[in-house]
Formats: C-alpha cells, sequence, structure tokens
C-alpha cells in the first residue's frame, strides 16, 4: 500500500498483515504489459501520451508502465509525479507528506493524461487529482490506470485500464508492489 | 504542542526541519502556470498589524491567497481600537467572527504569545514580528534560502552544516537577528553576530555564540553575510553618532567587497539602505545576493506555516 495509509493508521505505524496473495510478481508483470498494449491501442499509438503518477503508490507502478512502453513501442513518454494532498476533500484527515513531491515538467495543454495508480478505492484521490490537472493545462482527455479495482466507489469514477478487479471488504488493505499484490489487513 | 507560531525558540530541529521541508511543496506550487491551490478553501485569516509593514503584510496576504483562504485585514488605525476598545476585546471580536488564524505584528515583545494563551485552540496564532523579540517566519524564510542556495531544496533533512553565517548590524534592536540566529543555529550552522559594542545584544547569556564588534576580522572567513537594516526610526541620535561612522566600519562597501570570499552569499531582510548597509554597487553586481530570492520564498515558508497551522491536522510541535 502506499506509504501515507502505513501512516494514517491510527496509531501511525500500524503494521500490514498479509492475508492472501492475489497476483504474485509475474502476474503484475504481465497485467501491467497487457495494460501498456491497451494504452497504445486505445490512443493509437504513443503521441501526446504523458503518464502522470500519483503520490504514493502510483510512482513505481509509473515507472514500470513507462520501461513497458518504451520496451513495447520505442517511445520514451514523459513521465511526471502528482501528489493531490493539497486538493482533497479530507484535508486534515490525511497527513501530508513533504516528500510526495509534484513534478509535472511539461505543458498538459493537449496531451492524454494517462493518470496511473496502484489502487482505485473510493475515487476520492482521482476527483482530486483532476482538480489538480486543471492548474498545469487542459488536457485533451484523462485516462485512468491502475493495478487493483478493489470497489467500494464513492464518486462516479471508473477506470480505463485495470490490472485486476477484486472485491474487497472495506476495512481490508490491498498492498501493491512490484513483487506482488497482497490483500490483508492493518494492525497496532 | 500549540497550534501558534509565535517563536522559533519553541521548537525543536525536527519541527523546523519539517516545516522547511514542507516549504519545498509550497516552491512546487509557485512555480506552477496556475499558483494556487484549494487546501485552505473556507478558511479565514485575519490580519492587524500595529506596526508599518510592505513586505511582511503582502507575503502573508499572498500567502493565504494561494492556499485559498478568505484574508481580512484589521485597521488599526481607523478601528475602533483607536476608539479605545482593549487589545483583548478585539481580538474577541475576530474570534467572534469566525475567524481561523490570527496575523499579528506588533511594538511589544510576547504580545502574539499572550494573545495566543488566551484565544487557547480557538484561533491560530502567528507571529509577524514582535517587538525587538521574534519574528519567526522571517528566521524560516531565510535558513530556507540559505538551504535552497547551498542544498537546491530543503530536503528532509535541512541541514547548514559547515556554514558560517556572520549577521551584521543593529543586533540589539532586531527581532530578524534573533530568529535567523535560533534558525541557523538549530540546522547547525556556526554563527558569528556582529555589532558595534551598543548594538550588541544585552541578554547574551541567553546567545551562546561568538560577538564582535570587528566585521574586518571575520569577514574574509564568512561563507553568508546577513545584513540587518538599520532601523532609523527605532532609534534615539545617540545610537549611532553617525552614518558615516557606522559605514565606515560596518557598510559592505566596495573596498570592504574585496575582502569577501567571490561566492560569499548575501541576505538582507529588507527593504536595502542603499549606501548604508550595503554599497549600491556591491548589491546589483554581486552573484549571491539572494534578496529577491528571500522574498520570493517568504511566500512559499508562510504557505507552509498556514497550510501547517490551518490545513494538516499536524500540529506544529
Amino acid at each position: 500500500m502506499a506509504d501515507r495509509e502505513r501512516r494514517m493508521t491510527p496509531p501511525y505505524g500500524g503494521v500490514f498483515i498479509a492475508r492472501t496473495t492475489v497476483l504474485d510478481a509475474a502476474q503484475v508483470h504481465r497485467a501491467l504489459t497487457r495494460i501498456s498494449h491497451e494504452i497504445i491501442e486505445r490512443n493509437q499509438g504513443l503521441e501526446d501520451v504523458v503518464l502522470v503518477a500519483l503520490q504514493t503508490g502510483g510512482v513505481e507502478i509509473a515507472r514500470l508502465l513507462s520501461r513497458l512502453l518504451f520496451e513495447i513501442d520505442g517511445v520514451d513518454v514523459p513521465t511526471g509525479t502528482l501528489d493531490v494532498a493539497l486538493y482533497r476533500d479530507d484535508i486534515g484527515l490525511r497527513p501530508v507528506m513533504p516528500e510526495a513531491e509534484t513534478d509535472i515538467q511539461i505543458d498538459l495543454g493537449g496531451k492524454i493524461v494517462v493518470l496511473v495508480d496502484d489502487v482505485l478505492f473510493t475515487g476520492r484521490t482521482i476527483r482530486a487529482a483532476l482538480d489538480a490537472l486543471t492548474d498545469f493545462g487542459r488536457p485533451r482527455a484523462v485516462q485512468l490506470a491502475v493495478v487493483i479495482d478493489r470497489g467500494h466507489r464513492e464518486l462516479p469514477i471508473r477506470p480505463d485500464f485495470v490490472g485486476k478487479n477484486l472485491p474487497t471488504r472495506r476495512d481490508e488493505v490491498v498492498d501493491v508492489n512490484p513483487e506482488g499484490v497482497l490483500l490483508g489487513e492493518m494492525r497496532k | 504542542m500549540t497550534n501558534h507560531l509565535i517563536n522559533l525558540a519553541d521548537m525543536d530541529r525536527d519541527a523546523i526541519q519539517e516545516l522547511l521541508h514542507l516549504t519545498d511543496r509550497f516552491v512546487e506550487v509557485s512555480g506552477r502556470p496556475i499558483p494556487k491551490v484549494p487546501a485552505l478553501r473556507g478558511r479565514t485569516v485575519a490580519m492587524i498589524f500595529f506596526e508599518d509593514s510592505t513586505r511582511t503584510r503582502m507575503s502573508f496576504d499572498l500567502a493565504a491567497k494561494r492556499l485559498s483562504a478568505d484574508v481580512i485585514d484589521f485597521p488599526t488605525h481607523t478601528s475602533s481600537l483607536s476608539k479605545g476598545e482593549s487589545l483583548q476585546d478585539t481580538v474577541e471580536t475576530i474570534r467572534a467572527l469566525g475567524v481561523d488564524a490570527l496575523v499579528i505584528r506588533h511594538g511589544s515583545d510576547g504580545l502574539p504569545g499572550q494573545i495566543a494563551e488566551g484565544v487557547g485552540e480557538a484561533i491560530s496564532v502567528i507571529n509577524a514580528g514582535d517587538g525587538l523579540n521574534a519574528h519567526p517566519t522571517q528566521g524560516l524564510l531565510d535558513a530556507y534560502t540559505l538551504c535552497q542556495h547551498f542544498h537546491g531544496s530543503a530536503g528532509t533533512e535541512a541541514s547548514l552544516e559547515g556554514i558560517h553565517v556572520g549577521i551584521v548590524g543593529d543586533i540589539k534592536h532586531s527581532r530578524v537577528a534573533r530568529s535567523d540566529f535560533i534558525a541557523y543555529r538549530s540546522l547547525g550552522a556556526k554563527v558569528t553576530l556582529v555589532a558595534p559594542h551598543n548594538l550588541q545584544p544585552t541578554d547574551t547569556e541567553n546567545w551562546p555564540v561568538e560577538i564582535t564588534d570587528d566585521l574586518d576580522s571575520v569577514l574574509p572567513s564568512l561563507d553568508v553575510v546577513g545584513l540587518l537594516r538599520i532601523q532609523t526610526e527605532r532609534m534615539g541620535e545617540s545610537v549611532i553618532s553617525s552614518v558615516d561612522d557606522y559605514v565606515d566600519r560596518y557598510g559592505i562597501t566596495e573596498a570592504r567587497a574585496n575582502t569577501m570570499r567571490d561566492d560569499v552569499v548575501i541576505v538582507h531582510p529588507g527593504p536595502v539602505n542603499r549606501g548604508i548597509e550595503i554599497a549600491g554597487e556591491v548589491l546589483d553586481k554581486r552573484v549571491n545576493v539572494l534578496v529577491n530570492q528571500q522574498v520570493t520564498n517568504g511566500v512559499a515558508v508562510r504557505m507552509a506555516v498556514l497550510f501547517r497551522l490551518l490545513g494538516s491536522g499536524v500540529e506544529i510541535d
């Protein structure tokens, strides 16, 4: 899971207890490879495509996607990072992490932005990200790629590219990393 | 411990480092095509300045607005204060208006701290300068500016280790010097205070620091020259016998500038008295004059402070 979730679990510093392995490393790699092909297919190439990783869970995923896109199509897709802490509707409830930096070097006007995150849950992060993106220009389109869609949406938001749909309980925690996807819970 | 920012002396090194690291974030926001975020939408910041201020007030104003907070100005000259209302009653009124933060500057040492005690948790009080005591956001922004110069940004562990800073001028009457000193020292810098005898602080037992009245002896070894404004409005005639004498011994004249290291960094809280603290030619020609950078960073530092106090749900400790 993202470092932020690790910290916000009260008291800060809860321990993640994995119960089941949902995807192993090879399956994560295959899912990201498929997503890469889908991104290329949907956009008929990679012209004007920009990856924007959501801090902090999307950063590593976007790095892997960018490498795969290069292997498949030979295009070095511009990649940025975005922290939406300043745009959230629950400011004050989540710790703000100074090290989760926003780094978008290019004008997003006219681009196809693929937002990348590890887990899609309530949709509130994505809502905040859509707000934040407008401060960097007017993209031609915004698409969403996630490794896991775990349901429990609270807003009318859906992903364009999904590694795996995973039914979960609300109190469960999904941990995505390149070595695999784990389902479990936080304990004190 | 508190939801106020009164004096850097109340904060430990970790808390200062964390605020400076948070400032990195707002430097990034300030560089965006649209340098404004909705983080403090619906919050209200009241500004109450009993002493004249241009840049600090504008800086706080802009910081609040870039966080989407609303700002109200409490005019001290035309308000009910001049009709005899007590300050405490005024603060109660501001509280009743539903204000979230009070940015206050006052000529009396310790007054913002007293107000903070009075209002408790209800409002965040931010000291924008009290008497000769403290100017915490200036100390933070000066420390940030130096970290940025030497390291590119503050990073997770802002540090000024190995940096020798000389603070030059009227130390005795300078809240900027006090807050700068605390900020620099907590980040590991070596600090030397340079002032004529009668402008050296008298409370030196609280200042574990080198003090000298001989600028020429330390100038060549300094990495940073922190100049203070000669505050003519604060002093009677007796304090500095003549401006010429001061310039002769403490002004960064062209001749004196030649004894400084080529890469020496010059900071000044502004506004600069050209020809007194520093010669106009030196100010314009030297490469590492960071005066404008200080002003720019001031907005980001104050955004970090406002956000930390009002927005993040985490208290400064």
